[in-house]
């Protein structure tokens, strides 16, 4: 398989796009450590799934807008493991509202888990990718980071911001064989899109040139490709995978 | 082993340089082919072996061999 012998690290995988990914890529071969934030039991379940797919698996709990949070995380890959080859950067928070009635509290919140967080997490997996020489480091984005949406200006700003970040993470490590990239999703059926009124969703599918809404697994197909050696050679790109909402 | 032994060993490893390039006066940039990653992978090496925290204005300053290796006697 594509991903035999790798170890990856996918933030936010207890549910969503996390959780998808992670079976994604357990699937393809990869030992997964699986962290999330606040629920424990759907942490544990994903780690079961991947374990019945006779790869290794963990849960850690840790809040990666917390700098020693992501550092524990990294080091607790490399005890379970003995490396890290692939870092998921997917855990994200939404507080929308208008940017008028947007608190500081919403923005610091939505910045520290989306933005900073990733970077937390880079900082910790570089110095032992850098060893190894090799390494793929994938951020979920989103569209919106791309075009901007009402009502999501802290987010949008947090996915922007990933472009950028991935973009000089990529110019940085290049030259040690390590790829940085971001996927953008369009609208994906998880929780975080569930809340969203029925109109605001028919307004969003009369974009969509496929016509339906994503499943996570579109995306995890797409990080298990950046993760593989098929896409050694990409890298500081944002993939958009959103069904041709954004073209 | 001597300071500037160990840190030979250590640059030898991290440039992938011939022991014999390696001397007091060479210059990590200019004579070891380092680039600024090279020089921040060398200064954290040094620091897990040494067991030290080598500050960013510090490193700075540390551009040869025997920069470093005077770095580390002084603060050791």
């Amino acid at each position: 398989m594509i991903l035999d012998g790798k170890a990856a690290i996918v933030t936010g995988a207890s549910r969503g796009i996390g959780r998808a990914v992670a079976l994604a890529l357990a699937e393809a071969g990869a030992d997964v450590l699986v962290n999330y934030a606040g629920r424990p039991d759907a942490a544990a379940e994903v780690v079961q799934m991947i374990k019945e797919t006779g790869r290794r698996a963990h849960a850690w709990q840790a809040d990666v807008a917390l700098a020693a949070d992501a550092a524990g995380l990294v080091n607790t890959a490399l005890e379970q493991f003995g490396r890290v080859d692939i870092l998921v950067n997917n855990a994200g928070v939404t507080r929308d509202n208008l940017v008028m009635r947007l608190t500081e509290e919403d923005w610091e919140r939505v910045l520290a888990v989306n933005l900073k967080g990733a970077f937390n997490c880079i900082r910790a997996v570089s110095r032992p990718m850098l060893k190894a020489r090799r390494g793929r480091i994938i951020s979920i984005s989103s569209v919106v980071g791309l075009t901007g949406n009402a009502g999501q200006a802290n987010y949008a700003a947090s996915k922007a911001g990933l472009i950028g970040l991935t973009k000089s993470v990529a110019k940085e490590l290049g030259s040690r064989n390590i790829t940085v990239n971001a996927v953008a999703p369009g609208f994906i059926q998880t929780g975080m899109t569930a809340s969203l009124p029925a109109a605001v969703r028919e307004k969003m599918l009369a974009g969509v040139a496929l016509g339906r809404f994503g499943e996570p697994a579109d995306v995890a197909a797409v990080v298990v490709f950046l993760a593989s050696d098929a896409a050694g050679y990409i890298t500081g790109q944002t993939l958009v995978v959103d069904g041709g909402m954004v073209m | 082993m001597s300071v500037f032994d160990k840190v030979k060993s250590i640059i030898v490893e991290q440039l992938g340089v011939e022991e014999a390039d390696v001397n007091m006066e060479a210059s990590f940039i200019e004579d070891l082919g380092a680039d600024s990653l090279d020089i921040v992978e060398l200064v954290m090496a040094l620091e897990e072996e040494f067991d030290l925290v080598i500050p960013d204005e510090d490193a700075e300053k540390i551009r040869t061999v025997g920069e470093a290796v005077k770095y580390i006697q002084d603060h050791q």
